[in-house]
């Protein structure tokens, strides 16, 4: 598996470390209640089919998101984390 | 159709023509008390205790496969108790007592064979971790035995002691830890549940979950729409999906876990051996060939293959510590889709919908659960109160912080358990 | 035996080598398998389950019978298929799996238990009596069972892996392959062209044909060297792709030096990753075989392989062979060998109306119902429209047709099409992304074809890479058509073998489905069809024809199992080489390592460093010896510790305080400059991360540190929450840890020593408890915090890391100076246990702030990570288990690690279990045992016996719950 980082390009996976669903880019309120931070923390849609999930490219330290499908592997991009979708 | 030595001679000197099918393939009925949606080991282990324990057979196993197709045939068949928090402890204990019984209970050699399982330490800190799980094993009534270095080297020879990245400073017996026959699992107890009436249907994939006036009223299947009472949803990897027919977004993201095995050979490995420095475990099949693991691929994925990272990080583990395995060639690695948990650990419950029930989230380490998971949600869907052994493996535990069994110690990332 | 003028070996040279005792000769060229023949050895070995006598099959990868035992010592390697195995001077090879030898192995009485051993018969016995299992038929199984066996020594062999990138990867070098790497590297791309045999030319080399009006040896010699001579082609030989991986990756073994007696300093073999940007399937086709009664026995082989055999090697696998076949392909064999001068027996052919002529009987029409000779055929039957005719011959060619090789194509999950034509499996459309199948292995049969498939492919794969292809020059070949019809197996009583290796027949197929084992997944497990070390590659074709025809399925309705990596066995030793030994991970060494070394102290793994566990001194021989002795000197002089392996993170920006503020629980905004202070950082679930202290250097600059473990972990969550969370404050943070060498300095007399090596000396005024700033030492500049982890009035001083060794040996001597001296890892955690400082036994991942008593240090007044998390009732449960300190009260004065506490007086069962301990140390200071730990309701507790249970060390003892600190709870120690 081959991703791209936004700074060093494409990079073999063994460069990177997985966090999860880019839902971790979204965080509650602090008194958003125990439902929306059940969500935030635990909850997943776990799609079959196309995510957007959180990767770290250890060497450079840069935190994407990649758009990735989780039946075929596919990637059809990735951006950094610290750029929002607007 | 009873099996024994006897009936084997007595089918071979007659042609064995008399071998009847081990299960039937019967058309799904248009209703059931019960419908599991799963034909893999714990839904399989569920039907045949709600026959066995309850007297329940008005039940289909929905599968959308074959039976036995997902993870209980597609591991390194580890049977283990050892596990050290509350909820799990008295679980798996009591699992591996059912275990203990299966091959009287089915009539199915499953092949569960003890031939003690070593978890490896490298540090004292690690020493005194596993002293704790020790202790909880023991105090649960379960076997574990500390062994210092010369006590692993006694057992296990063939490892590198002399030159490893991290020395063995000792291990963990579990005796009674060992392996089984996977597939022969899911076969013992299809066929067990098949002989008590239970319809087990393979091909069947169910498409829609109906609920009424938020109770479930049945399903939707590719054979055709089925009612039911009360519906158990044992489909592990594929735990959100089914979920997310009745509405639901569960506490489970899907990973890859990938496994190994070599050529046969001759009989060197006779323990389960796991090595913690290193994701690395691995035991030696009756077939002769090693059959061994490490961690996660890491990455949220139902594609059930790897990539090489992890392979080759298992093969690095396996170098340093038993380098007396290089010259073994693997033949075949496979992945399965885990449905890793916030905390590791299991979920069998009650879900919001009245009628549907969950069993799921069990990581990587289902297979050893099977009878218990069987017994337990059997036990909770015919009586709609938990199991004592699995009252702990509440769905609500994420939301309340009460009672997490997180093993590891990693916190809510699902892939670090 | 060999046939004069034919074959590609070098005849001019001898190379002696050893099977089974005997001494024999071979060419260079020759595989073990063909010099074997050549010798006229037909048995090579025994089948899996019944012990049957077996010989070789096949000239390739696939080989299912042939396997033996390499080498001894350290080198033997087991289960080496001997078509695959090229010759070298001193080879020596053993059989295996037969017991005591080879003609006569004992467990061949298996073979007339066979109608009790029958597919999945061993799950239906052996169940009673219960202990019988591990202790009687499991250990009779396990001997039986298995192959080759392994030396039991470490594998010292040298391996390697590799990467290698390229525009196009050409798996397969047959016409199909040269012709697609030809027409890629003409257009400039970059090649490499993956050939898994020793040398390129595929099928070609088995066969006698012409290509454009040469010898096919001469068109290949001459495409080699174009290809050669372009710098943009590469040629890997030797090298089996073995896996398709996501994004073009793929593995790759490259056999380096197995054909060498000693590879000097070659790998033995290498394991490849190969980056390719668009990849050509050029892999040919297997020949599979039919099942017929008895057609196991040594001196039945493929009938392609008869051909190979015969043009590459120059032998036959004997003077009269006959040919049996369902396909035009098999004619050729026939004609080939006779040809050669071989006397052709019979050639067998199941269709009617066949056409062929030649100076031998042909049988068309008919079908071989049986074979005899026990350690190598002597005769067939052949059924001829109810025609029974005994052949006496001493082998028997047979070709069932041809399986395209389409495994890799398959490796991400597509299922291959069926092609009626053909009779044969072909790759799917948009199986593996990149990967376009071309020749044989895309049903393409014909020579003519397959160089014109393979242009035909490069073309595609040039033009998704924009470079377009030149026009094809497609030499002439030959472009016979393939014509099959279909035939798996001949009906027949007796036992007609599918799976070679693993002893699967017709019989077992059909109890499958008899047995409702239907799918094609329950018959492969329950019979273990394919399972064998060939992974089924010429037999499952053909098994689940059977199982289709029992089932009164098509082939397609019925499907194929999972084609899984590796496509050919990999050694764990190539895959996982350079690992061996200390191989496996980094080794990190402080700046003091060598200077701790020379003090003799044992080095222990930390993580991924060494650390010194204790230093020890003339007559002291035990570590606690040295230990207790070092916990004085720090109690009562001073002690330095090298602490660098702490994580040190710079942060800066005009946003750092704020941003402390967020990771941390407590508050950092409020801290002075020149000032530190402790802090504790929760994951956003709730539960403890990671504890440290942290200085604030400058307005806008702060120093934090991370304890060893955390140090990377902390790394990734801190750029987490400034990329991923607030991206819009303005600070930046950098890993300092390897650029400081860091020391503690510990002891009453800790500021005498500091003053004796800094330029300008402190004082208590101008340096208080918790002070840092910058100083200079010997000149230099270097920071100095003023914080204890100890309990003792301490410092912590750090340099660039170039001057660590050097500024440790001072320290050193000038603490021994003073009374006081090195101390190491043991002392360190004695100490911090006597003052109840927390290490990562205690924040384990499962302890919330609570739990440690630090429920105070998460501040009311602002947000942090895990703070909602933290808030859950479940966190905050006054019933969880809370840190408290544990000394022994009662007769056993020990105390240990991983202990159970319990009720003084209570059962012994898991309902009462009250908590556990986590750390423990004899403290010299205190003349007692101390311990850690987590007890229900702990700080309510304080004062109460609880009885501590450790059943793996055999230990009990009566303790009393105290705080966690023990030592000068005050902290006057601290700040004199």
């Amino acid at each position: 598996m081959r991703l791209t980082c936004p700074h060093c390009g494409v990079r073999d996976a063994r460069e990177f470390t997985y966090r999860g669903h880019a839902i971790a880019l979204d965080r509650p309120a602090p008194d958003a209640g125990e439902s929306a931070w059940d969500d935030y923390l635990h909850n997943r849609e776990n799609p079959a089919g196309w995510t957007e999930d959180l990767w770290y490219h250890t060497p450079c330290r840069t935190w994407l998101v990649a758009e990735r499908n989780t039946v075929t592997h596919a990637i059809r991009a990735t951006r950094a984390a610290s750029e929002r979708p607007s | 159709m009873r099996y024994s030595g006897l009936r084997i001679l007595a089918e071979g000197v007659t042609g064995n023509r008399g071998w009847r099918p081990v299960w039937r393939d019967p058309e799904p009925k248009p209703a059931y008390d019960i419908v599991i949606i799963g034909g893999g080991g714990h839904g399989l282990a569920t039907a045949f205790y709600l026959a066995r324990e309850h007297g329940l057979t008005n039940v289909a196993v929905l599968e959308k496969g074959y039976l036995g197709g997902g993870n209980v045939g597609r591991n390194t068949t580890i049977v283990r108790a050892n596990y050290f928090l509350p909820g799990n402890s008295e679980f798996y204990s009591h699992s591996l007592k059912l275990w203990e019984g299966l091959e009287a209970e089915l009539n199915y050699n499953v092949m569960h064979s003890q031939r003690g399982l070593i978890n490896l330490f490298h540090s004292d800190g690690q020493r005194d971790a596993f002293v704790r799980r020790g202790n909880a094993m023991a105090i649960q009534g379960d076997d574990a035995i500390l062994l210092d270095r010369d006590g692993v080297r006694r057992h296990l020879p063939y490892l590198d002691f002399d030159n490893p990245r991290f020395p063995v400073h000792g291990g963990l017996l579990h005796p009674r830890g060992g392996t089984a026959r996977h597939d022969a699992v899911a076969w013992g107890y299809a066929r067990g549940a098949d002989a008590r009436g239970v319809d087990l249907i393979q091909n069947c994939e169910v498409t829609g979950i109906d609920i009424e006036n938020g109770r479930v009223t049945g399903v939707r299947t590719t054979r055709g729409a089925i009612m039911a009472k009360k519906v158990g949803i044992v489909v592990a990897g594929r735990s959100g999906q089914v979920a997310a027919m009745a509405g639901m977004r569960l506490p489970i993201e899907s990973h890859i876990l990938q496994a190994f095995v070599t050529e046969g050979l001759k009989p060197m490995i006779d323990h389960v051996v796991s090595f913690g420095m290193g994701h690395f475990y691995i035991s030696q099949s009756d077939k002769g060939g090693l059959v061994f693991g490490g961690d996660l691929d890491f990455y949220a994925s139902y594609a059930a293959r790897g990539n090489l990272p992890m392979k080759e990080h298992v093969m690095e583990a396996a170098m340093t510590l038993m380098p007396a395995i290089g010259k073994a060639k693997v033949l075949r690695s496979w992945g399965g889709i885990m449905d890793m948990t916030p905390d590791g650990s299991p979920i069998i419950d009650r879900s919001p919908v009245e009628g549907l029930y969950l069993n799921c989230g069990w990581c990587y380490g289902g297979f050893k659960a099977v009878p218990g998971s069987g017994y337990a949600f059997a036990h909770l869907l015919a009586l709609d109160r938990p199991h004592e052994t699995a009252a702990r493996f509440r769905l609500d535990r994420f939301r309340t912080g009460r009672g997490l069994m997180d093993e590891e110690g990693t916190g809510s990332q699902h892939n670090l358990h | 035996m060999r046939v004069d003028g034919y074959g590609q070996i070098d005849r001019d040279r001898e190379i002696g080598f050893s099977f089974d005792g005997a001494w024999l000769k071979g060419h260079p060229g020759d595989t073990l398998a063909s010099a074997l023949m050549a010798n006229g050895v037909r048995l090579l070995g025994r089948s899996f389950k019944y012990h049957r006598p077996r010989g070789v099959l096949t000239a390739g990868s696939e080989e299912p019978n042939a396997l033996v035992t390499i080498g001894r010592g350290a080198g033997q390697t087991p289960n080496v298929r001997a078509t695959v195995q090229e010759l070298y001077e001193g080879l020596e090879a053993r059989p295996q799996n037969a017991l005591p030898a080879l003609r006569h192995d004992l467990l061949a009485v298996n073979d007339l238990f066979a109608p009790f051993f029958g597919a999945g018969f061993y799950y239906k016995t052996f169940m009673w009596p219960r202990a019988f299992w591990e202790r009687v038929y499991e250990p009779v199984i396990r001997r039986a069972a298995g192959l080759g066996a392994l030396s039991g020594t470490a594998d010292s062999a040298r391996n390697e892996r590799a990467w290698a990138h390229c525009d196009l990867l050409v798996i397969g070098s047959g016409p199909a392959g040269l012709m697609a790497a030809l027409t890629a590297g003409r257009a400039g791309a970059d090649v490499i062209l993956a050939e898994e045999g020793s040398r390129a030319g595929g099928r070609l080399l088995a066969e006698a044909e012409e290509v454009g009006g040469m010898p096919a040896l001469r068109w290949i010699g001459s495409v080699l060297e174009e290809l050669w001579s372009l710098p943009n082609v590469r040629i890997m030989e030797r090298t089996s792709v073995t896996g398709a991986y996501d994004q073009g990756t793929w593995g790759a073994l490259e056999r380096v030096a197995l054909d060498r007696r000693d590879p000097g300093l070659r790998p033995l073999e290498c394991f490849w990753r190969i980056v390719a940007k668009r990849a050509v399937l050029a892999t040919g086709a297997l020949e599979r075989p039919i099942a017929f009664r008895d057609n196991d026995r040594p001196g039945i082989l493929m009938a392609g392989a008869a051909r190979a055999y015969l043009h590459r090697w120059g032998t036959v696998p004997g003077r009269r062979v006959a040919v049996f076949g369902n396909n035009d392909d098999a004619h050729r064999t026939a004609r080939d060998l006779a040809a050669a001068g071989v006397s052709v027996t019979a050639v067998i052919d199941s269709r009617k109306g066949v056409d062929l002529k030649g100076d031998f009987p042909v049988f068309a029409g008919a079908t071989v119902t049986g074979t005899a000779g026990r350690h190598g055929l002597r005769s067939i039957t052949v059924d001829e429209g109810g025609k029974r005719h005994r052949i006496e011959t001493d082998a028997l060619a047979v070709s069932g047709g041809w399986n395209p090789s389409v495994h890799l194509a398959c490796h991400m999950g597509a299922r291959p099409v069926w092609r009626e034509e053909i009779a044969g499996f072909v790759p799917p459309e948009d199986s593996v992304p990149g990967l376009i199948p071309c020749g044989a292995a895309n049903g393409v049969f014909s020579t003519a074809a397959c160089l014109a498939d393979g242009h035909r492919a490069a073309a595609l794969a040039l033009e998704a890479l924009g470079k377009p292809a030149l026009k094809p020059e497609l030499p002439d070949a030959s472009d016979d058509p393939y014509r099959i019809g279909a035939l798996y197996h001949v009906p027949d009583k007796g036992r007609a073998w599918l799976d070679f290796q693993n002893d699967v027949t017709v019989k077992d197929v059909k109890l499958a489905a008899q047995e409702n084992f239907r799918s094609v997944e329950h018959m492969k497990r329950y019979t273990t069809q394919g399972m064998a070390t060939d992974q089924g590659k010429s037999s499952n074709v053909a098994a689940l024809a059977v199982l289709a025809e029992a089932t009164g399925r098509t082939i397609p309705e019925t499907g194929t199992t999972t084609f899984r990596p590796p496509y050919v066995p990999v050694s764990v030793a190539a895959m996982g080489a350079g690992a061996r030994g200390k191989g496996f991970a980094p080794e990190r060494f402080t700046t003091s390592h060598a200077a701790s070394v020379e003090r003799g102290a044992p080095m222990i793994e930390a993580g991924l460093w060494y650390r010194p566990s204790c230093f020890p001194r003339p007559g002291e021989t035990t570590w606690r010896q040295s230990c207790d002795r070092e916990v004085r000197m720090v109690r009562e002089a001073v002690g330095i510790c090298d602490v660098s392996t702490l994580g040190k993170i710079d942060i800066q920006g005009p946003d750092a305080a704020a941003f402390l503020d967020f990771v941390y629980t407590n508050s950092f905004s409020t801290l002075r400059e020149g000032r530190v202070r402790y802090g504790l950082m929760l994951r956003e679930d709730g539960f403890v991360m990671d504890d440290g202290t942290t200085a604030r250097l400058g307005p806008s600059h702060y120093l934090m540190t991370t304890t060893t473990a955390a140090a990377g972990p902390v790394m990734a969550h801190l750029d987490f929450v400034l990329q991923a969370l607030r991206p819009d404050w303005d600070v930046r943070i950098a890993s300092v840890t390897e650029q400081w060498a860091q020391f503690a300095i510990a002891g009453p007399a800790a500021r005498r020593l500091v003053n004796a090596v800094l330029d300008e000396a402190i004082d208590d005024a101008g340096f208080p408890f918790m002070a840092c700033g910058a100083v200079s030492v010997l000149g230099q500049p270097a920071r100095l915090f003023r914080i204890s982890f100890s309990g003792e009035h301490a410092y912590e001083l750090a340099v660039p890391a170039r001057f660590g060794d050097a500024l440790y040996r001072l320290l050193v001597s000038q603490a021994e100076a003073l009374g006081g001296g090195a101390y190491g890892l043991e002392a360190l955690n004695v100490l911090r246990i006597e003052k109840g400082h927390i290490t990562h036994a205690e924040i384990h991942g499962r302890t919330t702030a609570f739990d440690i008593g630090m429920e105070r240090m998460v501040s009311a007044k602002k947000d942090c990570i895990g703070k909602s998390a933290a808030a859950r009732p479940g966190l905050t449960d006054p019933d969880r288990e809370r840190m408290v300190g544990l000394r022994p009260v009662g007769a056993v004065k020990q105390l240990t690690a991983g202990a159970h506490l319990f009720a003084e007086g209570a059962e012994i069962t898991p309902g009462n279990d009250q908590g556990y301990i986590t750390s423990v140390a004899y403290s010299p200071t205190l003349g007692s045992y101390l311990a850690l730990g987590f007890l229900k309701r702990g700080p309510e507790r304080i004062g109460e016996r609880v009885r501590m249970v450790d059943r793996m060390r055999d230990v009990e003892a009566l303790c009393e719950v105290t705080a966690p600190c023990a030592f000068d709870p005050e902290g006057e120690r601290l700040r004199g």
